[in-house]
């Protein structure tokens, strides 16, 4: 009976890992970053080349989104319509990373679905992504006040994760805030 | 004829494309440099495509992080310098030779615990198996005494009769 029960034992704890393993996203990394204070970066804004953006203007308004997208990426076009809603609600101030683009094509790309970024940074050549470890567009990073990173979502941001994933962050920090 | 010339052409100057791909015009300041650079992006991990190196892959983010570990390089940073900065932003994932930590003691010594596990087993089956034979040689003096007389039986068929 053992003879048969040990192998039985085994094959059963290495379908359980198999198990677990096939519930993981192999493309998710994590990311060093957070609850750490976030890379500062100096950009110019993406509407006026003249003026810029950094992470000192984060911070007067508090918890933030920053999203990391482009008009060449597909995926965005598919998170873009949650992000207007969340900007027409109010819900919290997103900035953009406009990550590898061109400015006429990203442009054009807030023309015709919306902005819903109090401003966007162009980062054309992805020097800024890559101190924010940006491997895949889009992501979106949770800031707080004090310019730490508290979360980061990868891939498109669905009403799902914000609701699940962001939302009762947000609520957190903004009670820890007061 | 000339469409399969054509095709011929065709396929090879694809060969070609392929072949200097990931390979940009570098030019360094030493043969040093350049050894560094080489050891750095087979190191690294690129983290689109996941399951190639720096050096191999194809990859826009990989690309960018070749021209990164290149400008570092060429300034002069230590390997040991390249990798931190690399793993400060994408974590340890990025190195194809994890370190080893408390996270990762086991993954270190797997190799080393499933070896000893399987020469416990082998020396436990071993010794079973030898202990099974000796006892099968040794005869206690009761099987000695029946074994003689069922000898004596079939050495004597007289005795039988």
């Amino acid at each position: 009976m053992m003879r048969l029960l040990i192998p039985f034992g085994i094959f059963i704890v290495l379908i359980g890992f198999l198990g677990i393993g096939l519930g993981l996203n192999p493309r998710e990394v994590p990311s060093p970053l957070i609850n750490k204070s976030a890379p500062d970066f100096e950009l110019p804004m993406l509407a006026d080349p003249g003026e810029s953006l950094g992470l000192e203007d984060f911070k007067a308004d508090g918890v933030v989104l920053f999203n990391v997208w482009a008009s060449w990426c597909v995926a965005c076009r598919h998170e873009h319509p949650l992000l207007v809603s969340l900007a027409r609600q109010n819900a919290i101030p997103i900035y953009g990373l406009n990550y590898k683009d061109e400015r006429p094509a990203a442009l054009q790309w807030l023309r015709q679905l919306g902005n819903p970024y109090k401003a966007s940074a162009f980062d054309e050549d992805g020097r800024v992504g890559i101190d924010w470890g940006v491997y895949g567009v889009p992501e979106t990073f949770l800031v707080d006040a004090r310019g730490v990173i508290r979360y980061k979502h990868t891939g498109p941001l669905t009403a799902e994760a914000w609701e699940t994933e962001l939302l009762p962050r947000i609520r957190q920090l903004r009670e820890q805030e007061g | 004829m000339t469409l399969r010339r054509l095709l011929l052409g065709w396929v090879m100057s694809g060969y070609a494309l392929v072949a200097v791909a990931s390979v940009e015009p570098l030019t360094f300041s030493s043969p040093e440099a350049e050894n560094r650079y080489k050891n750095l992006i087979e190191e690294l991990r690129c983290l689109v495509c996941q399951n190639q190196n720096l050096a191999a892959s194809d990859a826009d983010l990989a690309k960018d992080l070749r021209r990164e570990t290149y400008n570092m390089v060429e300034e002069g940073k230590t390997e040991a310098e390249v990798v931190d900065f690399m793993v400060d932003r994408y974590g340890d994932f990025v190195l194809y030779r994890p370190p080893v930590k408390s996270t990762t003691l086991l993954l270190w010594l797997a190799p080393l615990l499933l070896a000893l596990v399987g020469l416990t087993i082998l020396i436990l089956q071993i010794r079973k198996r030898k202990a099974a034979s000796t006892s099968d040689e040794a005869l206690s003096s009761e099987e000695q005494a029946r074994l003689n007389s069922l000898l004596n039986q079939t050495t004597d068929p007289r005795n039988t009769r």
